[in-house]
């Protein structure tokens, strides 16, 4: 990422700014662009680049995997003083 | 992403302390809630802790909620500001307010460059690298960590993150890459271990 040799226009860390915006794709075509050519000669951007992407694929596969137990739902409607309206869950 | 209930809720009801839509937004929003406070404290009890305070203080305060941001978005600010209470209870030093850092533009260089990015799903996607995942999540800094959960996993915009936080956009877009950037390290890491070396 940080060769000294490197003449891209688009140096290594001017890209890792940007790449945020990049992996949403919130940059305009022209710096979109700027971005692929400069990847297209660095090899270890390329990489950062896709395993980023491939980083928030991981978590978005296991962000709602988390269940809430039925005793803390429960014991959450007893708190509000709202067991009475507590529906039972299949 | 919270889902939608079938009917929307009544801000109206709400206010005027109908139980019943009270009810209802509880049942809407607690699995979100719950969640982003198990992931921020990685503790049960303090997770439930967080949980019933946020409803407690939604219960509390949702006569005067005038509605300037999502019911959504204020209970998130609700629950990160308890999350972050009982945090800063267990140390005192901790503070997630804008500082230097957000104008500092210097990011940490990345340092792993295995390239692990064409691996199958089902190879990539498994129990132990979400584990791996929690695990770098938790290792986060707080101020990044809560950033990462209310935007990337919560699926808040960059707007409304900023909004449950008291954070400017710029900063809430410089913690989340930080914070991406930390946890594609840390899975780099993980996964260079376990790709056969090449011959």
């Amino acid at each position: 990422m940080s060769k000294p040799e490197h003449t891209h226009d688009l140096s290594c860390k001017q890209l890792l700014a940007s790449i945020g915006d990049y992996v949403e794709g919130g940059l305009s075509p022209d710096l979109c662009q700027e971005i692929e050519r400069h990847m297209a000669g660095c090899e270890h951007c390329r990489v950062v680049v896709d395993t980023l992407n491939k980083t928030i694929i991981l978590y978005h596969a296991s962000a709602h995997e988390a269940e809430v137990p039925t005793d803390v739902r429960g014991r959450l409607f007893q708190v509000l003083k709202l067991d009475d309206l507590l529906e039972k869950k299949p | 992403m919270i889902d939608q209930a079938e009917q929307p809720l009544s801000l109206e009801a709400l206010r005027a302390g109908d139980r019943a839509e009270f009810a209802r937004m509880v049942e809407t929003y607690y699995t979100p809630i719950y969640r982003l406070a198990l992931k921020m404290l990685a503790h049960e009890q303090d997770a439930e802790d967080v949980l019933q305070n946020t409803f407690l203080k939604a219960l509390q305060h949702i006569g005067a909620f005038e509605g300037r941001s999502s019911l959504s978005t204020w209970l998130y600010r609700i629950a990160a500001n308890e999350a972050l209470m009982l945090l800063r209870r267990k140390r005192p030093e901790l503070s997630i307010d804008e500082s230097a850092d957000e104008t500092d533009d210097t990011l940490p260089l990345p340092e792993q460059f295995t390239d692990w990015c064409c691996l199958p799903e089902k190879e990539f996607v498994t129990t132990e690298a979400k584990k791996q995942l929690d695990r770098a999540i938790q290792e986060l800094p707080e101020k990044l960590r809560i950033v990462f959960l209310l935007r990337d996993i919560e699926g808040l915009s960059i707007k409304e993150t900023g909004e449950a936080l008291n954070l400017t956009e710029t900063a809430v877009k410089t913690r989340l890459l930080r914070a991406r950037l930390a946890l594609r390290e840390h899975l780099s890491a993980y996964f260079t271990e376990r790709l056969p070396s090449e011959p």
